[in-house]
């Protein structure tokens, strides 16, 4: 039985700017279940930030929420009171951050800030300590009872972040947002860092929402896997579906990019050509049009997120054959 | 022919933290050579090293011929239009407050060849790198990484030089996008006869752009040969980890992963023995001993135990 913890539904988001409004995010939808992991993958400029920090509310003042809504346990976030949010985050949602070396604060010791952000629990200081070397060991740092009396610099990049996703599921939360949380690792630690998560996730039961931009790393750790371009969701499915039969042009480009799928030694690397379109000034039609090579008259009009298969989503008019003929 | 660069035992030390304990290459004229590592291994010393930009106690830097460790900024500022750097950062390395024009034509400035048409010369190096000529009047807020970067390769090329030292060329950069760099500096080479070291943690890149690589781990080369003998045959166990660690875009692939154990050693307490074995999925009694850099076909190893042989 699997059960909907997160509904993004036709969240469209704008930026106000002086050259008119950006239009960060249009009409994603998509849906996280209940102890499932789900990547986001895109590249600079796609909106994987600033959908983060919407589902969270913490937001630019220029932000705008034109449409949509984003649905927690049934509950649209939109609407919930800047204090019902501050209740949220750290508890039911939490979150770890891209870069280790600037998530904790450097002049207070790991158990300090790991007792402080059990600010919520009623419970004793010492066990409160207890808790936060309990954590620690859970993530794998050796002699956490004496680790705890160390400062942030004392450990090395990839044991803060092991920190950061330590003091992440000390609330125990229903959805852990990680945002690009290996990119400033080494391939060894961030293969360390996946299989840390894939354990956790496991034993926690939490749904893990993954943003990166490293598809080998989304490959190895999601069960599903959304695509996004530009302000827009181009694709949905399982991993399978994607990585083996992806049925956007963008999200199969993407794939013959990455070098770890070229195994001899390549003259020429594929790239995609041309940039992403301006999102003040948004393109008529659909929004990868231009640098796609399989482009055609059809495009001159924005495709829907259309359902392909179970639980498979692709926006391109190459999968409405029988429309087109 | 000699080797355009030449690294005979460099060793760096700040202060009591012994950054890096003697490492020896050479570099081939023509040639790109790839310097892999962990963070903290030293590779980003080794060039910064090289280019006289971290002190070096001992050992041999010759560049064609001529030994330029610690002979001074004097001395060693004609040169520097010979051997250029790309650093890692490539925004934060652009001063934020000259355009692009003056960016890479700076270079030309501080050797003292303002007498060219350096408009022109603009030109010229935004065309080499695939940028349009009106980026010149653009301030380096206005890029993106991947600009950012050609801007960086701009400057680095601006007055020809002979070798490259590129610090993490791709960090940073969508898939899409280091593709494109990774073409272009390939194109270079070609074109421009360039020498290049390159310093990464990403294989993946390392197999597409480099000739020969090293595998540096506490500071020391661990395993030194051809990037196809290297990924084919790899000798050291460490390199061998590190080749295992790398993520495939497939969910079936088949991960016959090797952990690494444990967190890279501290600098000011080197390990006795083989400095790699408490972390080693193959050590045995014989680690306790230290390995010597043994070669055979041209593929160096510092190994008690190495696979392959």
């Amino acid at each position: 039985m699997t059960e909907t913890l997160l509904e993004i539904d036709n969240l469209s988001v704008d930026y106000e700017t002086a050259r008119g409004d950006l239009k960060a995010l249009r009409d994603i939808s998509f849906d996280v279940n209940r102890g499932e992991i789900v990547g986001i993958v895109g590249e600079s400029g796609c909106g994987k930030s600033t959908l983060i920090s919407a589902i969270l509310r913490l937001i630019a003042p220029n932000t705008r929420f034109r449409n949509g809504a984003i649905r927690f346990k049934g509950d649209d976030l939109l609407t919930r009171t800047e204090e019902q949010m501050r209740a949220l985050r750290g508890g039911d949602i939490s979150i770890v951050f891209q870069d280790p070396m600037q998530t904790h604060n450097p002049v207070i010791t790991i158990g300090k800030q790991m007792v402080d952000i059990q600010h919520r629990v009623k419970i004793s200081k010492a066990e409160k300590l207890a808790t936060a070397a309990r954590m620690l060991g859970v993530v794998g740092i050796p002699d956490p009872e004496a680790r705890l009396k160390q400062y942030p610099h004392e450990f090395s990049g990839g044991m803060r972040q092991r920190i950061a996703i330590a003091m992440a599921l000390m609330s125990e939360p229903d959805l852990l947002i990680a945002d690009e949380p290996t990119t400033a690792l080494d391939a060894t630690l961030e293969v360390q860092i996946i299989e840390r998560l894939k354990d956790l996730q496991r034993d926690f039961g939490c749904a893990i929402l993954f943003i990166s931009h490293h598809l080998g790393v989304i490959a190895e750790l999601c069960d599903r896997v959304v695509v996004m371009y530009a302000g827009a969701v181009v694709e949905s499915g399982t991993v399978r579906e994607i990585f083996h039969n992806p049925k956007h042009p963008y999200t199969r480009r993407l794939i013959e990019c990455d070098p770890g799928h070229i195994k001899t030694r390549a003259r020429v690397l594929p790239t995609i050509p041309g940039e992403v379109p301006d999102l003040a000034n948004l393109p008529e039609g659909c929004i990868f049009r231009e640098r796609c090579d399989q482009a055609m008259a059809r495009c001159a009009q924005v495709p829907p997120l259309t359902r392909l298969s179970e639980g498979h989503n692709a926006a391109c008019w190459l999968n409405h054959a029988e429309e087109i003929a | 022919m000699s080797p355009i660069l030449e690294v005979k035992d460099l060793q760096t030390s700040f202060g009591e933290v012994n950054v890096l304990a003697g490492v020896s290459f050479a570099v081939e004229q023509g040639e790109t050579y790839a310097m892999v590592g962990e963070s903290g291994s030293g590779k980003t010393t080794v060039i910064r090293a090289i280019a006289g930009l971290a002190p070096a106690q001992a050992g041999s830097v010759k560049f064609d011929g001529q030994e330029i460790r610690g002979i001074g900024e004097r001395a060693l500022r004609p040169l520097r239009k010979d051997i250029a750097m790309m650093f890692q950062d490539p925004t934060g390395s652009l001063s934020p407050r000259l355009t692009i024009r003056n960016l890479i034509t700076e270079p030309h400035k501080i050797q003292g060849m303002k007498n060219r048409d350096l408009d022109a010369e603009a030109k010229r190096l935004l065309e080499l790198v695939n940028l349009p000529a009106h980026f010149a009047d653009r301030y380096p807020y206005q890029l993106s990484g991947g600009q950012a970067r050609r801007v960086g390769v701009a400057r680095a090329l601006a007055l020809e030089p002979k070798l490259i030292l590129a610090d993490e060329p791709t960090a940073g950069l969508d898939v899409s996008v280091q593709g494109e760099l990774l073409n272009l500096l390939n194109d270079l080479r070609e074109r421009l006869g360039l020498s290049m070291v390159i310093i990464t943690h990403n294989l993946n890149v390392v197999r597409h752009v480099a000739d020969r690589m090293g595998i540096l781990y506490l500071g020391r080369l661990v395993e030194e040969g051809t990037t196809e003998a290297i990924f084919h045959e790899p000798r050291h166990p460490y390199t061998n980890c590190l080749l295992s660690a790398n993520p495939e875009p497939d969910p079936d692939a088949r991960l016959d992963r090797i952990a690494l154990k444990g967190e890279p050693p501290s600098l000011i307490r080197r390990p006795s023995g083989c400095e790699f074995r408490d972390r080693c999925p193959m050590a045995s009694d014989v680690c306790s001993q230290v390995p010597q850099w043994k070669v055979t076909n041209g593929h160096g190893v510092r190994c008690l135990t190495p696979r392959h042989l």
